[in-house]
């Protein structure tokens, strides 16, 4: 065994401390490391969890370092655990469950509480903070439970969890004590314009308000202003500041302000003893934010490696909020005083607007709204206190005329110092970056992503690592940094289906042979785009290639996150027979599904068929396969109509049911929707489906690129026709381009965006033989077809090496 | 120690479709055996390192790597390390294929893994 190493204790499993861990481990720190969190989890990205509650992410995503990792790394963990005191005397770690633990030198990170207002009723049930899982979990909970929430503080965390709770379906409203959101990041206009775009997506707010007492017996049932009204509200969320958290370190006898104080080394009053992230006070400074946090590890790691390093300075500190269509960032000083020279810039009809704040002529801060892309930029220029010049003030106001912009960019990241960290959510350094580019060739962002960690959280540094690439790259920039449809090309859809064409190429071998694939056989991104526009291509040559189908299609069933299957049968236009229900419900039985469950597209999900017995299920079901896992047409959904509402004026169950056995199994780019309605009171909701079609006294109107999924969007009226076989030959006409066009993946809601509705009409509408010969070309494609599983049941081989498994 | 490993004999070459994974049961242990493009054949226990589990055998194959099939880890399946930017380990045991016929053999500690 190697000879006795010192023993490193961290207390505080959170961002900053586990931060400094890994930096001394990539140093080489020679360490037994033990780590204590009060927190029963691991390590984890704690700036995420807005988007947890947001619903973007769950709590596994969010994990930064699982528990394998402390393991990898012979780290003592101890989770659930509150350190209470240090020994100084006995250099020992004291904690609540009784251990003591021997220590040389010791880094206390614990982090910050939620700051709840001292008012009465605060601690009644239903009023929690914003600041972990476990409030988190408690927010998710009472959005199942609960209509009305509000929120105390208008600042980035108030208005986080706001938008949060509303996309979990609550009716929230913000309290703010000043009239101005995010007052001490944003100046009074930009404040108004984030205001109004956030009642846009449906937060409240009372503004000016000071609450005085919460409400209600047991539970919180409304909030008390000092003005004396009153705001209903089920769920309280305080998100008004953060409290240093330094009970330990005072209790320990290490001097205390509002934070740990320490030095340049992050030093504290106690020998051995180190302090890091929103804990600490350095040069009067309390910081609530990853980046500095991590400057602070950079610093103490070294110094705890043996490595010379400068001091820590402090940081200036940039923020952004992460709240999708809300553009804002603030830089170093926004409000304005005598002292300072401002340029601003508003503009009403693209909401956006930009100052830049001067003082002697030097950058000292910058306010943006709605265009951010020049944030990363700015933030250095004030970062490094940088004096206006006329070309600077060209670039960042964007009133350079044509040209050299890039060059100007490359020279900002130029100036930048190895160990300045560009991604603060995952303590990326520019060296780092460097490293990856220069080292491997990296030529992407995308690349640098998977090997670094870079841009991969909050994305807000994305600019910065594409400037570093650029700059890096230097000429070759240009071409090589062209995105690709994956990191495997950097070849376009539009390229490759054309490359496809000219060069007459038949497998997705043979495309990324002679296209020159960096990965000879792609990856699981690439592989079932090219299988898809070769199929598209050759609807009658293609052979489909199984192995480069996404597990769903490949085994034409649903996986489920246990591994077990759901099968759901056709049930053309929504309509079924007691006869196929029957069948259904004794199969259901036979091979003990989990669940029935009726889908949102009106079919019958049976959930929970273990793999072998998915192929006995389809054969004994003896129907068609309802496609629920594919990229094709999924349903039809269909009201009533005419064969017995008393409103209906067309026969939507009919019309609903001939389009679906019309269009079924045939791939398209993204999964398919329609709906058929019978009269215009549209009860199918086809203003949430790709192809939307509402039945009217003289014939059908036809709505397109609606969706209901994660970027909902309600469908544009397409066209208005008289017969059913206009509206078939439209439908095809419309299927057809958005097969042809639409890159793979990309839902029709993103399609018609992209191309404009008015050229998909002009292409459909406008020339009667440009329809026909769509339509004709759809048609084509859908006699060549098979029900997958008439083909399984048939073929033995595949059906056995798909879904048997072998005991040996 | 290595008189306690064991093999085991799981099917010939041609039972294993190119690039299409297919779920073995070794004694204890449920085994996801890939043969790649090459021709060669890999077996990994079949669960996935991510936090959340899930079978491995469904994945898409491509060169020497698997990519997940619920979370689209990229998995190498030759030494089983996550590729960067997740991390973790994969459990991979060696193959040989002897005039057609494919073996497996797992440490004994494995046997009772599953
Ligand atoms: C919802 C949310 C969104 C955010 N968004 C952003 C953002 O977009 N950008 C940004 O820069 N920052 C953001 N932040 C702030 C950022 O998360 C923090 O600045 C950062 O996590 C602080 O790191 P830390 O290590 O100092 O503290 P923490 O990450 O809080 O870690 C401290 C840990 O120590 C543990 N602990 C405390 N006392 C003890 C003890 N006595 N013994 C053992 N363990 C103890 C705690 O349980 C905690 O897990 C956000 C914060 C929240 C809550
Ligand atoms: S959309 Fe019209 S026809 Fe269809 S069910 Fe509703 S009211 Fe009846
Ligand atoms: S700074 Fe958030 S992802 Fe890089």
């Amino acid at each position: 065994m190697a000879a006795e190493r010192e023993k490193l204790v961290l207390i505080g499993n959170g961002m900053a401390g586990v931060g400094t861990i890994e930096q001394i481990l990539k140093l080489g720190g020679a360490y037994d490391i033990t780590v204590f969190g009060s927190e029963p989890h691991p390590n984890y990205n704690r700036i995420m969890l807005s988007y947890v509650l947001e619903g973007s992410k769950t709590i596994e995503d969010i994990i930064l370092n699982d528990l394998g990792w402390y393991e990898d790394n012979h780290i003592t963990l101890h989770t659930g655990t509150t350190v209470t005191r240090i020994d100084e005397q006995n250099k020992l770690i004291l904690t609540d469950n009784g251990l003591a633990v021997p220590y040389d030198k010791a880094i206390i990170a614990t982090g910050s509480n939620s700051f709840i207002l001292p008012v009465p009723g605060s601690t009644k049930d239903g009023v929690v903070g914003f600041r972990d899982i476990a409030d988190c979990d408690a927010m998710l909970a009472a959005a199942k439970q609960y209509r009305t929430a509000a929120v105390i503080g208008g600042g980035l965390l108030g208005l986080e969890a706001a938008k949060g709770l509303v996309n979990l379906g609550m009716d929230v409203t913000v309290v703010h004590l000043l009239e101005d959101l995010m007052e001490r990041q944003l100046d009074r206009t930009a404040s108004s314009m984030l205001q109004a775009e956030l009642t846009r997506q449906g937060v409240k707010f009372a503004m000016g308000k000071q609450t005085v007492e919460l409400t209600g017996e047991e539970r919180v049932t409304g909030l008390r202003f000092s003005d004396g009204s009153e705001l209903p509200a089920e769920f309280v969320v305080m998100a008004v500041g953060i409290k240093p958290n330094v009970q330990l370190a005072k209790d320990s006898g290490i001097t205390v302000n509002r934070g740990i104080v320490v030095d340049d080394y992050m030093q504290t009053s106690m020998a051995d003893v180190y302090s890091v992230g929103e804990c600490t006070e350095h040069r009067g400074t309390c910081y609530g934010l990853v980046a500095p946090l991590f400057e602070q590890g950079m610093v103490l790691a070294k110094h705890l490696s043996g490595s010379q390093t400068p001091g820590y300075e402090g940081s200036v500190v940039a923020t952004k909020l992460k709240i999708s269509g809300v553009d804002v960032f603030s830089a170093g000083e926004f409000t304005e005083t005598p002292e300072h020279t401002v340029i601003s810039a508003k503009d009403e009809w693209k909401r956006t607007y930009k100052k830049i704040l001067l003082k002697d002529n030097v950058i000292v801060g910058a306010v943006l709204f709605g265009d951010v892309t020049e944030s990363a930029n700015l933030q250095k220029l004030v970062k490094n206190s940088t004096e206006m010049t006329n070309e600077i003030y060209d670039e960042v106001m964007g009133t350079s005329c044509c040209g050299g912009g890039g060059a100007k960019k490359g020279m900002s990241v130029e100036a930048m110092a190895d160990e300045e960290i560009v991604c603060g959510c995952n303590g990326v350094t520019k060296k780092a970056i460097v490293d990856a580019v220069t080292e491997n060739g990296f030529t992407t962002v995308d690349e640098i992503k998977a090997c670094t960690g870079a841009t991969r959280s909050c994305g807000g540094c994305k600019p910065v690592v594409e400037q570093i690439l650029q700059f890096v790259l230097g000429d070759s920039f240009q071409q090589s940094a062209k995105q690709g449809i994956c990191s495997c090309t950097p070849l376009s859809r539009d390229e490759i289906v054309a490359e496809i064409t000219a060069k007459g190429l038949r497998t997705t071998k043979e495309v990324m042979h002679v296209l020159d694939w960096k990965q000879a056989e792609g990856c699981s991104k690439c592989r079932p785009a090219v299988n898809y526009y070769l199929g598209m291509i050759y609807p009658d040559t293609h052979e489909d290639e199984k192995e480069s189908r996404f597990v769903n299609e490949r085994m034409s069933a649903n996986i489920q996150k246990d591994g077990t299957y759901t099968v759901i049968p056709r049930m053309y236009g929504g309509v079924t027979t007691p006869e196929d229900l029957k069948r259904i419900a004794d199969v259901s039985l036979k091979y003990d599904v989990k669940v029935v469950k009726v889908t949102g597209g009106q079919r019958l999900d049976l959930i929970g068929v273990k793999k072998e017995d998915v192929p006995k299920v389809w054969e004994e079901l003896d129907m068609p396969s309802g496609y629920g896992y594919a990229k094709s047409l999924r349903t039809v959904k269909t009201c009533v109509g005419s064969q017995f509402c008393r409103f209906g004026t067309q026969d939507s169950m009919g019309m609903g049911a001939m389009l679906e056995r019309k269009y079924e199994r045939l791939d398209m780019p993204a999964k398919f929707k329609m709906a058929v309605n019978g009269c215009p009171r549209n009860c199918a909701e086809s203003c949430t489906k790709d192809i939307g079609i509402v039945g009217n006294d003289g014939g059908w109107e036809v709505f397109i690129g609606g969706n209901g999924g994660i970027k909902p969007r309600i469908a544009d009226a397409f066209c208005k026709v008289k017969t059913d076989e206009e509206l078939v030959e439209v439908c095809s006409a419309v299927i057809q381009y958005y097969r042809e066009t639409g890159n793979y993946l990309e839902r029709t809601s993103e399609w018609v965006e992209r191309m404009g509705l008015e050229h998909i009409q002009t292409v459909v509408m406008g020339n009667d033989d440009n329809r026909k010969e769509l339509a004709a070309r759809i048609d084509f494609a859908l006699a060549q077809v098979r029900d997958p599983w008439r083909k399984m049941l048939d073929d033995k081989n595949t059906r056995t090496a798909l879904f048997e498994e072998t005991q040996v | 120690m290595e008189r306690s490993n064991r093999e085991y004999t799981i099917g010939r070459v041609e039972d294993f479709m190119l690039q299409i994974g297919r779920v073995i049961h070794a004694g204890d242990v449920e085994l996801a055996i890939f043969r790649t493009s090459d021709g060669a054949v890999y077996a990994v226990r079949n669960h996935s390192p991510h936090p959340k589990g899930g079978p491995l055998a469904e994945g898409i194959v491509s060169g020497y790597y698997l990519y997940d099939p619920l979370h689209d880890w990229k998995i190498d399946l030759r030494t089983g390390e996550v590729q960067a930017p997740d991390r973790g380990q994969a459990e991979v045991y060696p193959v040989t294929v002897e005039g057609g016929v494919v073996k497996v053999t797992l440490p004994a500690a494995v046997t009772n893994l599953n």
